[in-house]
């Protein structure tokens, strides 16, 4: 610490994020911007295989039955239902991007205009008019044998209950329509864009958490205020989402540019000042999450509680894919132990051993029981390298669960009926925490959720998580540099699989029963992309990664606020997996390194290596004159 | 050559390396004494970073014994030969470029240390001292090399260095590991002429002021001709010439390599 001292020569604020100094779509009018190019000038190539190619992702969201299934689910009631929203996706999306231009160096960057609505509009039609062709199609053709969703209902859907033509015409009008509103969004001032996007988002958010909303609203009794924002069957009101949208708009024009600047208030703070600062945030965030249960129904505390659940889990994985790169596909495996042991601890009717631990007692055990087993595991498959360990991974996380399935084992954790009247957790004779009270649950996930943040972000500056870094980066290196890697990783799958053991101690304990059905490798793929969507390496990201996965599109076997998606969850996950990896590898909220390693940014990264250069040879030249 | 009486630190007997046939190393008998900087030259493809990766165990040999301060390194990993005091740098420089410069150097103090997890999570005064400890000695190695390396660059990840300074914060992460022996394979390579005059100039410091013994593998013949207290010449796996720079520089066998190869000299 001492040698902080003033000595050091004054640092020029010169941070990593220092380069790239004009990406992103800032305020038009820079030197080398060119003219709005004529409106019909397209590049009818890109717009017609764009188009084709949404035009053909249109069908087959069609063909899945998610219209028809997600009608039901209003947005804006008698407006906008989840089903008909899921069918305009598409065209925004490609109308939006066919619009875009990239920003290279030499190459002039058009200021966008009419032609990027007009493109937009074009690229938006043609993939409407991929419904088109599917009302055509169901019209005349019967292919109900191959493809069950092949229905009237879907015909009527796409219809609007007003026969083919109109269905012909409606879908290219509404393609071109909303490719046209997503080329306009690059012309309007980045301001305007902004106020938009608050609003739709909104409006979006405040439908989808409507179940959450209403059951906190009676939990403090507004209702009154609640049903004049919902309708009685679901989604906003007309009223109501004007209202939203209103309201939203003037708080992002007024509010613009403030959160940023907190933000960047923050971070600018040193020291004490920052932590304090920080310190502040955590504690609110901590209060927020303990009052809030109080006035929430079953309903919510439930949500959070499957939420926390994961949350836990995921950040045990972090552990061990995001800090020292092992990549885990069975961490499953340690969420079934975990329940396992605890219910054969707790539990009257485990077959075989029963002590009737109480569960805090119990606790101890699991994790020893889990420990070992992570040992176990780890040691054979840590001597292993990238795919070969995640393969083999994969295999152990099945091999517990047929475990517990097998007859062989039957005798000690039941077979396939798995263990069942598992108690609650009695935390110290002060109150009873079981699947019936689940506000319980979630603050018994918390205190947990808690204990593993502390661990990661203590881990994370010691030692021990450097020394996991350098296994990540370079793993040849950190051996040479006298890591015994060996060691080391093991260390990682053990703390990984402890944390994860806490998650299925305690949802042994919520669900009161255990079944090896529950502990699929579906469990370890949805972790595992929580992890990457949320941001790996980071515990803010991961946590955002559950609340928006678990949370709101539901785990594997948990409903989310959006119960209808249940069905199409995989193939939402599926599709998030596929953007996220294009548009943003490092996740929601990444973490400050997986940024810098994902996007190399060689081109501002080598100017800023030639002028660093340059600065030495300055540095050598004044030392020698 | 030194004084018969003292002990090499380093010291290979019939150090062989096969690859698949390919002998790298052939039959090479070498020595280091303590404070001795020995420079190992030679034509590409000599084997001079085999000899390195077969000292710090990163290859295994196929024949003969590495010995260090008496003891053999055969059949060591590379972290236990690291711990006994042999440090390395690598020709491709490879740091742990999204680490910062700081993080580089303290966990290359990982076999020093002794913290456990529970220090870590118990946050003992035994863990922040061993935190402020390693933390302090990561910034002393660094301020090894002036003002490049320290005050805000602690905090910049390695990879915003420029090429000069990554070859640098190399050589201040090797130190860190504590070493008696240090192995720096072609220090400055891809440097200009003021750099590396400088760097030679640092590789002295490092004896003198440190007192660690040093093998260097250079092309640069200037910067061999500096420093070296001794030379050893490497053409296919075979050692052809020892002595010191005069002797060896002159010597038609290591001409011939070098000439017979078409390699610049
Ligand atoms: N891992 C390996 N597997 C197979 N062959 C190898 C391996 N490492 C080195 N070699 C071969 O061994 C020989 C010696 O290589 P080495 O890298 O030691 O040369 P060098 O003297 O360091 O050359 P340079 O000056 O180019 O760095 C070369 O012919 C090389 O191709
Ligand atoms: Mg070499």
């Amino acid at each position: 610490m001492s040698l902080a001292a003033p000595s050091d020569p004054a640092p020029p604020p010169r941070p990593a994020s220092e380069p790239a100094p004009e990406t992103g779509p800032s305020v038009g009018g820079s030197d080398d911007d060119a003219p709005p190019r004529p409106p019909f000038a397209q590049d009818w190539r890109r717009i017609a295989r764009m188009g084709a190619i949404g035009a053909v992702g249109q069908i087959f969201i069609s063909l899945s039955n998610m219209p028809v299934k997600l009608d039901g689910r209003a947005i804006i009631e008698g407006v906008l239902s989840l089903g008909y929203l899921s069918l305009v996706v598409l065209p925004l999306a490609a109308g939006s991007r066919v619009g875009h231009q990239l920003r290279r160096e030499g190459v002039p960057f058009h200021r966008p205009g009419a032609h990027e609505v007009v493109g937009g509009a074009a690229c938006g039609a043609l993939v409407g008019g991929g419904l088109s062709l599917l009302a055509i199609l169901i019209a005349n053709f019967n292919l109900r044998e191959p493809l069950v969703n092949w229905s009237p209902i879907l015909a009527d859907l796409l219809a609007f209950n007003r026969g083919t033509a109109f269905a012909v015409v409606i879908w290219l009008a509404i393609g071109a329509a909303v490719g046209a509103a997503a080329g306009l969004l690059r012309v309007v001032p980045p301001l305007a864009r902004r106020v938009l996007w608050t609003m739709v988002l909104t409006l979006f958010g405040a439908a989808v958490l409507e179940s959450l909303t209403t059951d906190l609203a009676e939990g403090m009794g507004i209702e009154a205020l609640i049903d004049w924002f919902y309708a009685p069957r679901g989604g906003l009101t007309i009223t109501g989402a004007i209202a939203l949208a209103a309201g939203s708009g003037v708080l992002a024009l007024v509010g613009r540019g403030r959160i940023k600047g907190a933000k960047a208030r923050i971070d600018a703070l040193e020291g004490p000042a920052r932590n304090r600062a920080q310190g502040g945030l955590i504690l609110a965030t901590a209060a927020v999450l303990v009052i809030l249960p109080m006035f929430a129904g079953k309903l919510t505390n439930e949500l959070l509680a499957n939420v926390g659940l994961f949350v836990l889990l995921a950040l045990g994985l972090n552990i061990v894919v995001g800090l020292a790169g092992i990549l885990d596909l069975g961490y499953v495996a340690f969420f079934a132990v975990g329940s396992y042991s605890a219910a054969v601890l707790t539990a009257a009717t485990s077959p075989r051993i029963n002590p009737e631990l109480p569960w805090f007692v119990a606790l101890i055990g699991v994790v020893i029981l889990t420990g070992l087993v992570g040992l176990f595991i780890g040691a054979p498959v840590i001597r292993m390298r990238g795919d070969y360990l995640a393969i083999v991974t994969l295999g152990f996380g099945e091999i517990i669960r047929l475990l517990f399935l097998s007859d062989w084992l039957s005798g000690w954790f039941g077979g396939s009926q798995g263990i069942t009247n598992i108690p609650g957790a009695e935390i110290f004779g002060l109150a009873e925490v079981a699947g019936t009270d689940p506000r319980s649950v979630f603050y018994l996930v918390l205190a947990f959720c808690a204990i593993a943040i502390y661990v990661s972000w203590r881990l994370e500056r010691s030692r021990i998580g450097r020394a996991w870094m350098a296994v990540r980066e370079d793993e040849t290196v950190a051996e040479a540099m006298g890591i015994n890697t060996v060691n080391v990783k093991l260390l990682a799958f053990v703390v990984g699989a402890v944390l994860g053991s806490f998650s299925g101690a305690i949802f042994s304990a919520k669900v009161g029963s255990v079944f090896p059905a529950s502990f699929l490798i579906l469990v370890s793929i949805v972790i595992l992309v929580v992890v990457i969507f949320g941001g790996m390496g980071n515990i803010v990201g991961v946590i955002a990664g559950s609340a928006v996965l678990i949370g709101v599109l539901g785990g594997p076997k948990q409903p989310g606020l959006l119960a209808e998606f249940s069905e199409f969850k995989l193939l939402i996950y599926g599709a998030l997996l596929v953007w996220m990896m294009l548009a943003r590898p490092e996740g929601l909220i990444p973490s400050v390194r997986r940024t810098r390693e994902l996007h190399q940014e060689e081109l501002a990264q080598d100017a800023w290596l030639r002028g660093q250069t340059e600065d030495d040879h300055l540095e050598n030249g004044e030392g020698r004159s | 050559m030194n004084a018969p009486a003292v002990e090499p630190i380093l010291e290979t007997r019939d150090l062989s390396v096969d690859f698949g046939g390919l002998k790298a190393l052939d039959g090479l008998d070498m020595a280091v004494y303590p404070g001795e900087i020995v420079s190992v030259i030679g034509p590409n493809g000599a084997g001079k970073t085999t000899l390195f990766n077969a000292i710090t165990a990163t290859v295994a040999a196929s024949e003969g014994d590495i010995r260090f301060e008496g003891e053999s390194l055969i059949g060591l990993d590379p972290n236990r030969v690291t711990s006994r005091g042999i440090a390395r740098t690598f020709q491709n420089v490879r740091l742990f470029a999204n680490m910062t410069v700081l993080e580089n150097v303290m966990v290359s103090q990982h076999c020093r240390t002794r913290q456990s997890v529970f220090g870590a999570l118990l946050y003992t005064k035994a863990f922040r001292d061993e935190e402020a400890e390693i933390t302090e000695r990561g910034k002393e190695v660094l301020s090894f090399f002036g003002h490049r390396l320290v005050g805000y660059r602690f905090d910049q990840p390695a990879y915003t260095l420029s090429y000069a300074n990554r070859r640098r914060l190399e050589i201040a992460r090797a130190m860190a590991t504590q070493p008696k022996l240090i192995l720096l394979d072609e220090p400055v390579a891809g440097m200009n002429p003021t750099e590396s005059a400088e760097l030679t100039g640092l590789i002295g410091r490092l004896r003198d002021e440190w007192g660690f013994a040093i093998v260097v593998i250079e092309h640069d013949m200037e910067v061999v001709r500096e420093v070296s207290d001794r030379v050893v010449v490497l053409d296919h796996g075979v050692k052809i010439a020892e002595g010191d720079y005069a002797d060896v520089s002159t010597d038609p066998q290591v001409i011939e390599a070098y000439l017979g190869h078409g390699a610049s000299a």
